[in-house]
């Protein structure tokens, strides 16, 4: 059973947005997946987008009534293949602290940690990629452990480095590119997240689950 | 094949950047449709020129811009002319004219004429620019810095190539011909740029004034506007209550209302995800005359259903059939979608 089905809202004449009741949970993210997983080869779906406890069907009125696609999705809610999509291990290495995380002091002391504990909580945690937004391949990731939750920097910066490593709220996350952001930022990767010549543009997908690897430490 | 410099960019004005009809299939992995930002003047001056409608063209802003044609081709341009001239010879907008080598396409600035002030034009020339497609598009995504030409937007001295032209050398000396503009969709009354719109799915949430305030007041498009977001300034629309948004898609045409309770329109290079109340969505027929809607001047907000929505795509549709019938009266190439683009309804 997939528990209680979405409810379901136009995005204009063209888009169904699909949305789950709170809380978002990765059990109901899964569900997500696999309805959209599903909706994918649906006739008439352009493209599926998985938000966080929510998805948004793009669709080709011209092609499929809207009021059918929502009946299509109410019915194929109770059945799915709630295993249906299997994420990827990715392993993440990351310079931690000096240089490439200029503000792991600033965390440490919010947190009341030692720089070194963040570093070893913030590795030691399994991260699950919810869904890919704000900038190519940037992924709003779940897994923070609770301890490390920091705000957001009162100033924004206006170019935070590419691949750096960041804790916004609740949340972490690496900037594919450069970029404005007010995360903290704790350290940066050396592998690219984005790269648009690459038959596969993007590291990571919704539901790979992710590790960050400790490649040196800087306090 | 080397390719051969077809066009020098001599001053590119505010903003130049190759656009096509923009990328399909990936926002899920947070890479935005961009294109242009009127698909339907870009379309319909591409068809002008014989071209696929989803050939890439030079989408210019706020006028202001020349470029000199190094080899015989012919050009349509589109959206607001900037009294463009091709040396001393007007060139209207919607209207299909050979250029020669040498010949210098320019722009004038911004409300020349005193009585109003332009935004975007779309150049449209035969052959098509040729760049490298990037992840099936053309388009420069001027955000995360690739496609289109380098990467980024057009600057003094590029020299662009064109691909292989539809039409032959007779159809490219032909004389001059035109297309009657699209309608603007002003209000007769105000001069109001007028946009169709659906309630969003967190039009509810708000209050009953902010509701009433979004259909009947007038709303100042600010200057802070640009190809991510059309940044509108009027009441403050406040919601009945806090409710936290979690992450979801947003499309070009979404009206979002962060705190500050001035609501931001979505445009082409908007991201692909928001956390903001989407109080509306304007409806794809419009999504272009907004992209034309001059800085400073009024947008009037109208509700309309999904029924409405479609109707006025399906008016499209055959406006667009309808030239396609009528360039092919006159011994024009048949419309073409490109195979690499594709035509999608929301690329569209």
């Amino acid at each position: 059973m997939s528990g209680a089905p979405p409810r379901l809202h136009s995005l204009g004449e063209a888009a169904l947005l699909c949305e789950l009741p709170p809380p978002a949970t990765l059990a109901q993210q899964q569900r997500i997946w696999a309805l959209a997983h599903e909706a994918a080869q649906w006739p008439g779906v352009e493209e599926v987008l998985p938000g966080m406890n929510n998805v948004t069907l793009l669709f080709d009125p011209a092609h499929v009534d809207g009021v059918e696609l929502e009946m299509q999705v109410l019915s194929a809610w109770p059945q799915l293949a709630i295993g249906a999509v299997q994420g990827r291990q990715i392993e993440i290495p990351v310079a931690y602290g000096g240089e490439a995380g200029p503000d792991l002091a600033d965390v440490a002391a919010h947190c009341g940690l030692t720089p070194a504990e963040v570093v070893r909580r913030h590795s030691g945690g399994d991260y699950v990629v919810y869904l890919l937004g704000f900038l190519p391949g940037f992924a709003f990731m779940g897994g923070l452990p609770a301890e490390l939750a920091t705000p957001r920097r009162a100033e924004p910066r206006v170019a935070v480095p590419a691949r750096s490593v960041g804790i916004g709220g609740e949340q972490t996350g690496i900037y594919p590119l450069v970029s404005p952001g007010g995360w903290n930022l704790i350290g940066r990767t050396s592998v690219e997240l984005f790269d648009p010549k690459a038959a596969e543009p993007t590291l990571l997908r919704p539901g790979d689950r992710v590790r960050f690897v400790v490649e040196s430490v800087q306090a | 094949m080397a390719a051969v410099a077809a066009l020098t960019i001599l001053r590119p004005g505010i903003m130049a950047s190759v656009q096509d009809l923009g990328r399909r299939g990936l926002r899920q992995l947070g890479i935005c449709p961009g294109g242009a930002l009127d698909t339907l003047a870009l379309i319909l001056a591409n068809r002008l020129v014989g071209n696929a409608d989803g050939a890439a063209g030079l989408e210019l802003t706020m006028g202001a811009c020349e470029l000199r044609f190094e080899t015989a081709t012919r050009i349509a341009l589109a959206g607001d002319d900037f009294d463009a001239r091709l040396d001393r010879m007007p060139l209207y907008p919607y209207w299909s004219v050979e250029a020669q080598p040498g010949q210098v396409l320019r722009l004038g600035g911004a409300n020349r004429r005193g009585d109003k002030e332009g935004v975007r034009s779309w150049l449209a020339i035969a052959g098509g620019v040729e760049v490298p497609a990037v992840l099936g598009s053309r388009s420069t995504d001027l955000k995360a810095g690739f496609g289109g030409h380098q990467g980024r937007a057009l600057k003094k001295g590029d020299k662009l190539a064109l691909g292989l032209p539809r039409l032959d050398t007779q159809q490219m000396a032909s004389r001059p011909f035109g297309l009657r503009a699209p309608e603007p969709g002003l209000d007769p009354d105000d001069g109001a740029t007028v946009l169709r719109v659906m309630p969003g799915p967190e039009f509810e949430q708000f209050t009953v004034a902010a509701r009433d305030a979004l259909w009947s007041e007038p709303w100042l498009l600010t200057p802070r506007s640009n190809r991510m977001g059309s940044r509108l300034e009027g009441s403050e629309l406040k919601r009945r209550r806090h409710a936290d948004m979690l992450s979801a898609a947003v499309i070009p045409g979404t009206i979002q209302v962060p705190p500050s309770g001035q609501p931001i329109i979505l445009m082409g290079d908007a991201q692909t995800t928001g956390g903001y109340p989407r109080i509306g969505v304007v409806i794809r027929a419009d999504l272009g005359k907004l992209a034309q809607a001059p800085l400073n001047g009024r947008l009037r907000l109208q509700q309309v259903d999904g029924a409405a929505a479609l109707a006025a795509w399906e008016a499209r549709r055959l406006y667009l059939a309808q030239v396609a019938q009528g360039l092919a009266s006159a011994g024009w190439p048949a419309p073409a979608q490109n195979l690499a683009e594709g035509v999608s309804s929301h690329a569209d």
